[in-house]
């Protein structure tokens, strides 16, 4: 296990190596903060309402953020030819996605920590509960890291960056689309649909500060079942 | 220390390897030696548990890489054709890395380190990133990640590929230096390397090991006859074409073919002679007698090239004889 978290230091190290870390924290933080500003601090709502609406503004960015992050996980590694220095360590193929889905959640979750300013500012002039924010923060890691998951396992297909990040988004998409697909079809298969949805219906209790553990355990499934897959992706390779 | 018995690999409908057998000692240098395509990468791969094998059984240390691939993989260290480098971190910052994920202990990876960067000659430049090194550095860094965590085999691919000629001695005797403590064994497609370099050769091609042995023996196992090649300085007022009608004429002379000379100077003459038998004393004797100073008579390393093509490229043989270039008149 030390050398999982031998390989996640490395990797997080290596975001503030290059000016990638730095990019991506401040993307967030830029589009974050208009958001937050534009609608939450301009419109009539109240600090709970401010407070949801941050959360859904910031689901979306972490989100995207999460595929930028985890596409190149293994897939720059491939393409780059270091993948090998991994594939003939004594780490196992488990280990070697652990590792790098550490140090990307470790990455989220830094980022996620510096949008805290803006919750906080609420306190200036409103009240809100300190509950609501921590459920809702941990709302945002657990949707990053499920979004994390599909994304590392999009880039164990491929040596393409590009091409993991469009199947990353489009796997994505497709799981938040659920909400819109169950609309279209009758009970029991659209109560199906809507539970499998990445953001709607999974989503909502965090931000309103509810903490559901149906939707944690559905967070961590999606995870689960994404890093197992990457895991096999990873063995497979070893026959080409 | 490795035994590979009935390797097979393939790659969808195309065999890359098979039927390979080989087995290797511990402490000894092993070159692996093929054409583009034989299967070297593919064998050196399915060692250092890169890649699975289709079937066959390899053991390295008596330890199966297919069902212990991760005790095998601490056993080995791995350079493959183009170095695995984080360029964005320092030679220092990677060596400690590669060191921790093989298993060296916390407290053993600086000194290990320090040992690694003086025997790979990196200490001027184990601060700096690895992106800004030149490519023979990265290589030796290529080198020093696969020997840090004291791995009982050592496994090269093209170790001097892409290197200028310093650079080639250099590595040559890095290589040479990893003997003893460590098996090694690398691929080259360059002949002369691989014989400078190694104590035996494998001769690979099209998935299965040729010859193996010695470049003596393989010379003496499949070449007819022996070649050398002679500079000397002939007496003023020689008459050349004569002189190489009466050399042919020695016993033992199959062929004399001129070459242009490596060295330049007053009435020196290069010239190759294929040998039925070694009759080098007599080929000396001959020279003498005609008033020759002979600068230097040397086998030629073209043996071990005319080996090469005879087993990789059935029909391609003597490449000295027919891509010689004429020096001074005809034989």
């Amino acid at each position: 296990m030390s050398r999982v978290f031998i390989l996640a230091r490395r990797d997080l190290a290596a975001y503030f190596r290059s000016p990638l870390g730095a990019s991506i924290i401040a993307a967030v933080l830029l589009i974050d903060g208009i958001l937050f500003y534009s609608q939450a601090l301009t419109e009539k709502l109240l600090s709970a309402e401010v407070l949801e609406q941050f959360f859904y503004n910031a689901s979306g960015t972490t989100m995207i953020a999460s595929i930028v992050i985890s596409m190149r996980l293994l897939a720059e590694e491939r393409q780059l030819g270091t993948f090998t220095l991994l594939n003939t360590s004594p780490l196992g193929d488990a280990d070697i996605v652990l590792g790098k889905y550490l140090s990307a959640v470790l990455m989220l979750g830094l980022m996620t920590l510096l949008t805290a300013y803006m919750p906080l500012l609420i306190f200036v002039n409103g009240k809100v509960s300190v509950g609501h924010i921590v459920v809702g923060y941990s709302g945002l890691m657990l949707l990053g890291a499920a979004t994390m998951a599909i994304g590392l396992f999009a880039s164990s297909l491929t040596s393409s960056t590009v091409v993991a990040g469009i199947v990353g988004a489009s796997i994505t998409g497709a799981l938040i689309l659920q909400w819109a697909l169950a609309r279209a079809v009758d009970a029991p298969l659209s109560a199906l649909l809507a539970a499998m949805a990445l953001h709607h219906q999974n989503f909502k209790p965090f931000m309103s500060g509810t903490l559901d553990l149906g939707c944690v355990m559905y967070y961590l499934m999606v995870a689960l079942f994404f890093l197992v897959a990457a895991t096999k992706m990873v063995e497979a390779r070893r026959w080409r | 220390m490795i035994e590979i018995r009935d390797l097979y690999k393939y790659f969808g409908e195309r065999r890359a390897l098979g039927a390979l057998s080989f087995e290797i000692d511990s402490g000894q240098i092993v070159g692996l030696l093929g054409l583009n395509g034989a299967g070297k990468t593919t064998t050196l791969r399915i060692l250092a548990c890169d890649l699975l094998p289709t079937s066959g059984t390899v053991l390295v240390g008596g330890v199966d890489v297919v069902t212990h691939p991760e005790v095998v993989r601490s056993k080995i260290g791995y350079l493959p054709d183009s170095p695995p480098l984080y360029l964005e971190m320092t030679v220092r910052e990677y060596l400690e890395f590669a060191g921790k994920i093989r298993g060296l202990k916390a407290s053993q990876v600086a000194s290990r380190v320090d040992e690694v960067v003086r025997l790979t000659e990196l200490s001027s430049v184990q601060r700096d990133r690895i992106g800004t090194l030149s490519h023979g550095f990265r290589q030796r860094v290529g080198i020093a990640q696969a020997i840090v965590h004291r791995p009982e085999l050592v496994v090269l691919d093209e170790p001097i590929s892409g290197l200028d000629p310093v650079q080639i001695v250099e590595m040559r005797e890095l290589v040479r230096s990893l003997a003893g403590e460590h098996t090694v064994i690398l691929s080259s497609h360059i002949l002369s390397e691989i014989s400078e370099t190694c104590d035996r050769i494998l001769v690979i091609g099209d998935g299965q090991i040729i010859a193996d042995g010695t470049e003596a023996e393989l010379s003496a196992r499949w070449l007819s006859s022996m070649r050398v090649e002679v500079v000397a300085r002939h007496p003023t007022g020689l008459d050349i074409g004569q002189f190489w009608q009466s050399m042919r004429a020695v016993d033992g002379i199959v062929e004399v073919t001129p070459r242009e000379p490596h060295e330049l100077g007053e009435n020196l003459l290069t010239f190759e002679l294929s040998l039925a038998k070694d009759v080098r004393e007599a080929v000396i004797a001959f020279l003498v007698g005609k008033g020759f100073g002979i600068l230097q008579l040397t086998r030629s390393h073209r043996d071990l090239e005319n080996v090469f093509l005879q087993l990789s490229v059935p029909g391609r043989t003597q490449v000295a004889s027919s891509a010689g270039t004429a020096g001074e008149g005809e034989p």
